[in-house]
């Protein structure tokens, strides 16, 4: 035994100290519990990933029995694969060095227990989540994180937008665990096991259906609950709002972790996805369009992280892409760059909020590249690295899914290559626009303390050098390969190129001219506001959902049907054997008469139901 | 003694309400304290039931049998299965909690008041565990008393209206199911030439089809508003909101069952062809997922938080009840352990509006908002119990609606994705629910010196909580219990759905040794 359950108990034993005593704890110790307990799991992580070498076959550790009813038998199963062991190490590597930056980042919060508590917990329902032996303990945490991912954007819960921030999240995911929840019913169905290794050892024996069938519709099923976790169309509204919690948690749980989930979940179940060449091509273009429209969108937000956001999305989408295409191993990659990448871009963009006390519009930033370097220039790094660069870690990755990507279909490609230039010129608009020219705003700009300064500058370098792990490599032994597309140079060429444009078009946007982006912005009118007001997806969904279900439960179910109707008939009948009672009373006194007549009439209701009954026979 | 074990179980409640009658009604102190003593008593004496439950044995166990009115063939016959077992200890704990949260909250009358809750645990436990149609039946109209007097004494201002609205829906039910108990009765005379309301007699009936669906209505209808179904569910809202809140957490978390306990003991084994006729079923699947949809749905709107919570009642239940109507394992397994779950977080949410109402005499929802500002440990309670309501996994009601959902997956996968979307709906309730009470600024200044729980009232929530907690990590227990008795009920109304299955029968067996 490898006491895999040490990796998520460690943490969960955090959220319960915390939980329970850290409203009476010193800071010191509080710190000491919280991020202590993620160093242990990731150092206990890191000593069972060398123990398990080279892990050619799944380690499943299987510990008690959750469900026992008829046929429905599951455990609290772990595992760890290949697979599991890059998440594994991201999820905890990246999550330490985002609780270290915490503890300087929150460290004037009155919620500090409160909130690294959260943290912890976070942590454990992640782990279970890419450690479940089967689906329902994926489920496990799959619901979990979701539950912290409402508590935490939920953080400043004195602030209206972030409570109902945290609320749309968690409905949002719940629609997408509608299809989940249907998913995991009909896989039971038809395989009589939720277990990973049996059901992919069946799913590989079915012929593939390519015209649609059980495994297409669990297929579909599983990618509606992917697109609520990983903030794909149509369920990618969440995300945005989420930037209503504090910075660490969107660089962990709203970039790094996550929402990743979705992607993690197919290409764990890529033994059913294969199966499902519909699904596969609807999990390809949700992603394309998906990153395509949120990269449009991230050409005009003002808000930092709001930038950040709608990149997560149009991130999310490239890995959809990738898995879509069939190259798993691709979005995975791309999962761990993006990891580094991403949460170095929320981290760096907290030390520059932090530095400015709060301030989050970057016309109102500018300059601040000589009053926080560090900062700068870690983000530098990454935004090199998102905007794929070559060398960096993002090129590689991205590199890898797009040349999939053309092998499945060149549009898929095209647009990927159209994706990554915007990409390059929001992300360079962003920093040049926090980092060069001339301060635009009030406050008195500083650089962070060390401890979080060096986990800027730790991922820092992972986004630089990350690209070099061989992550297709170590998966190749447990996902399948991608289509062996051609390895055409120019292809990769083409997608590096598309990046420098993009920086150098925001170079020239935003350094060399900066009038030219209000002068574009005119001239496209109607077409930016469109873009600029997030296509009024928001505004939509609530009018064809949110309003109708709101009124109609109000007025149709509850005061028509409820009050008016049947409550009608109840109150109607009572006061009819009132006056039934009335016309009695020469016989009978008491209470008693109301409830004789009502008798009477229950009777006769017998009576007229009996006699429908007999008639319908 | 251990001979008599149900009966002491079923009558300690009753013995000390008498004694209770004793203590001068000026003894405020002295009559809480030994209404406490006899809840927790109560519930004290019915541990032994856990322990010594086997639950390897079919049938039923604890059986006493003894003639009580021999002229009608009435028997004092009493006896449990792990069903009417889960079920007891509902009752058993809740009492304790309900007699517990009333301390402070109630203050005149206090006598009458601790003597109606007492009589009220011996009927409840009565109902769970009567063999004899006659005695379920004293017990189930025994029920109604002490609770139309607790709604009617000491509810909110329409508490007259909500009481008789309660006791008239409800006797109503009873009525109809007293004539179709009397139909059995003589049918039984017809057939065996003698008397009887022992169950175990009446399912040797051999009643034909046509016999069997009128008995089935006439059962259903007296079930149906106890539990209630749509469209019998209009006095619940009523009942709850004008309720103390020990008659609230009582009334749902114990009253309610009553009517699906019913399905489960008395319409399933003693109509089993009418409970599989289809067009039977699926009006009760219908009926079903209309409650947990429209329920979910009318919850959402409420602004009165304890009307929330009562419509997310009628949501919960028709989970429970599309279990039961998916007649196989899963289902009507999961059904029970939802009976169970609902009166745990439901219980607690109805606790929940209690603290704050004993504060500030109100229940609207938007009196208050940002409570979580001086109420911190209550607002992670209220967390807890919203979570444990919405089926958050790790807490007990994933258990069990995901158990319902599996065997109503089985059964129709209509059904199930209908019933899947109540489960969305049932977050968004709760957590708006939870936002417009506990979230935000403070906008009204009379909260703003409200008191967080005090130690008697996290008492009150710990027991639930950690139940709560218990079936949501390690439920095994509660799924052995439930095994034979839902194994004998399939076998009853399907006999061939265990021959049929056979092989997977025995392959789910394989695969649970290989564990």
């Amino acid at each position: 035994m490898q006491l895999l359950w040490l990796i998520p108990i460690l943490p969960l034993a955090g959220f319960a100290v915390n939980g329970l005593f850290g409203r009476k704890m010193p800071k010191s110790m509080i710190t000491l519990v919280a991020v202590g307990s993620v160093l242990l799991s990731f150092a206990w992580a890191v000593k069972t990933l060398l123990a398990l070498q080279p892990l050619n076959q799944p380690y499943v550790e299987r510990y008690f029995t959750w469900f026992s009813s008829g046929s429905l038998n599951v455990g609290f199963d772990l595992m760890v694969d290949r697979l599991t062991a890059v998440m594994l190490l991201v999820v905890t590597g990246v999550g330490s060095l985002i609780h270290i930056y915490s503890i300087g980042y929150m460290h004037a919060e009155d919620g500090y227990y409160r909130f690294f508590a959260f943290l912890n917990l976070f942590m454990f329902f992640m782990l279970t989540l890419v450690m479940g032996a089967n689906f329902l303990v994926l489920f496990v945490g799959w619901e979990g994180v979701g539950l912290c991912s409402y508590l935490l954007i939920g953080y400043y819960f004195v602030r209206d937008y972030a409570a109902d921030a945290g609320k749309k999240a968690f409905i949002v995911n719940r629609i997408g665990d509608f299809g989940f929840s249907l998913a995991m019913f009909l896989i039971f169905a038809m395989f009589g096991s939720l277990d990973f290794g049996r059901v992919f050892a069946a799913a590989a024996s079915k012929p593939v259906e390519s015209a649609g069938g059980a495994l297409t519709l669990i297929c579909f099923l599983l990618l509606l609950g992917a697109t609520g976790k990983s903030a794909q169309i149509p369920l990618y509204v969440w995300l945005p709002d989420a930037m209503a919690g504090p910075t660490p948690v969107s660089a962990l749980i709203h970039a790094a972790t996550m929402v990743t989930a979705g992607v993690y979940m197919t290409a764990r179940s890529a033994a059913l996805f294969l199966k499902a060449p519909m699904a596969m091509d609807a999990v390809a273009i949700i992603g394309i369009v998906t990153a395509f429209m949120a990269a449009t969108i991230g050409l005009t937000q003002f808000d930092i992280k709001k930038v950040f956001a709608y990149s997560t999305v149009s991130q999310l989408g490239y890995m959809f892409v990738g898995v879509g295409v069939g190259a798993f191993d691709a979005g995975i990659f791309h999962v761990m760059t993006h990891a580094f990448f991403k949460a170095l871009l929320f981290l760096g963009a907290g030390a520059v909020i932090h530095g400015l006390h709060d301030e989050q519009d970057m016309r109102n930033m500018g300059g601040l590249r000589k009053h926080m370097p560090i900062a700068c220039w870690t983000l530098f790094i990454a935004s090199l690295a998102i905007a794929g660069v070559p060398g960096f870690s993002g090129y590689f990755s991205k590199d890898e899914i797009l040349i999939a990507a053309h092998g499945r279909s060149p549009m898929l490609y095209w647009l990927g290559v159209i994706t990554a230039g915007m990409t390059a010129f929001y992300v360079f608009r962003a920093w040049f626009m926090t980092f060069l020219g001339r301060y635009r705003g009030q406050a008195h700009p500083h650089e962070s303390p060390l401890v979080m300064t060096v986990p800027l500058m730790v991922l820092a370098a992972l986004s630089a050098g990350g690209g070099f792990i061989p992550v297709p490599h170590i998966l190749a032994a447990v996902l399948p390969a991608a289509h062996a597309g051609h390895h055409d140079p120019s292809l990769a060429i083409i997608a590096a190129a598309a990046g420098l444009i993009g920086i150098g078009l925001a170079y020239l946007f935003y350094v060399v001219k900066p009038g030219l982006p209000g002068a574009v912005a005119n001239g496209l009118g109607g077409l930016y506001r469109l873009v600029c007001n997030k296509y009024y997806v928001d505004e939509i969904y609530d009018h064809t959902v949110v309003q109708p279900i709101k009124s109609g439960s109000e007025t149709l179910l509850w005061k028509v049907t409820d009050v008016g109707l049947v409550d009608g008939i109840v109150n109607g009948l009572g006061r009819l054997s009132a006056s039934v009672g009335g016309g009695l009373r020469t016989m009978q006194s008491g209470n008693i008469r109301s409830y004789a007549a009502w008798v009477v009439f229950g009777s006769l209701l017998v009576l007229v139901f009996i006699g429908m009954a007999g008639g319908a026979r | 003694m251990s001979g008599h074990l149900l009966s002491i179980v079923l009558f300690t409640p009753l013995a000390g309400m008498l004694l209770l009658l004793l203590i001068p009604s000026s003894k405020a102190a002295l009559l809480k304290l030994w209404a406490n003593v006899v809840a927790v008593a109560g519930f004290l004496v019915s541990i032994p039931l856990v322990c010594r439950f086997n639950q390897s044995l079919g049938g039923f166990q604890y059986v006493e049998k003894a003639d009580w009115i021999p002229s009608l063939g009435v028997k004092y016959y009493i006896g449990m299965d792990g069903i009417s077992l889960l079920l007891v200890m509902l009752t058993t704990v809740l009492g304790v909690v309900a007699v517990l949260c009333s301390w402070s909250a109630v203050e005149h009358r206090l006598k009458e008041y601790y003597a109606m809750l007492l009589l009220l645990q011996t009927g409840m436990i009565g109902v769970f565990i009567s063999l004899d149609f006659f005695l379920f039946y004293v017990f189930w109209e025994l029920v109604l008393v002490p609770m139309y007097f607790l709604i009617g004494v000491w509810g909110g201002p329409r508490k007259l209206y909500a009481a008789i609205k309660f006791f008239l829906y409800t006797l109503a039910g009873s009525v109809l199911m007293l004539l179709g108990i009397l139909t059995l009765y003589f049918q039984h005379f017809q057939q065996f030439g003698y008397y009887t309301f022992d169950i175990s007699e009446l399912m040797k009936l051999n009643l034909p089809m046509g016999l069997q669906q009128w008995v089935f209505w006439a059962f259903f209808i007296g079930f149906a508003i106890k539990v209630p179904m749509f469209p019998f569910h209009t006095w619940l809202p009523d009942a709850h909101v004008e309720a103390p809140t020990a008659g609230s957490v009582i009334l749902a978390g114990v009253l309610l069952k009553m009517g699906t306990y019913g399905f489960l003991r008395f319409s399933l084994p003693l109509l089993p062809k009418a409970s599989v006729d289809q067009t039977i079923v699926q009006i009760l699947a219908v009926l079903s997922i209309i409650g947990i949809i429209y329920g979910a749905l009318v919850s959402l709107m409420q602004k009165d938080w304890k009307k929330l919570v009562a419509y997310s009642s009628v949501s919960h239940l028709g989970f429970c009840t599309l279990g039961i109507f998916a007649l196989n394992p899963n289902g009507i397994t999961g059904s029970v352990i939802q009976q169970v779950n609902h009166g745990i977080s439901t219980g607690m949410l109805f606790l929940v509006v209690g603290v704050v109402y004993e504060r500030r005499h109100t229940r609207e929802i938007k009196e208050y908002g940002g409570l979580a500002h001086v109420m911190p440990v209550y607002s992670v309670i209220f967390a807890i119990a919203m979570l444990s309501s919405a089926g958050l996994p790790l807490l007990n009601g994933f258990v069990g609606e995901f158990t319902i959902l599996q065997g109503a997956f089985e059964a129709n996968r209509i059904w199930a994705a209908f019933a899947v979307s109540g489960v969305v709906l049932g977050a968004a309730y709760l957590l708006w629910l939870y936002q417009r009470t506990m979230l935000g600024q403070i906008t009204n200044l009379k909260n703003l010196s409200l008191k967080d729980v005090n130690l008697r009232e996290m008492a009150v929530f710990a027991p639930l909580l950690i139940w709560a907690l218990w079936i949501g990590v390690y439920p095994k227990p509660y799924f052995d219990v439930l095994e034979k008795p839902v194994a004998e009920i399939v076998q009853r109304v399907r006999p061939d759905y265990y021959r049929v299955r056979a092989p997977m029968v025995t392959a789910g067996l394989g695969e649970a040794n290989a564990r």
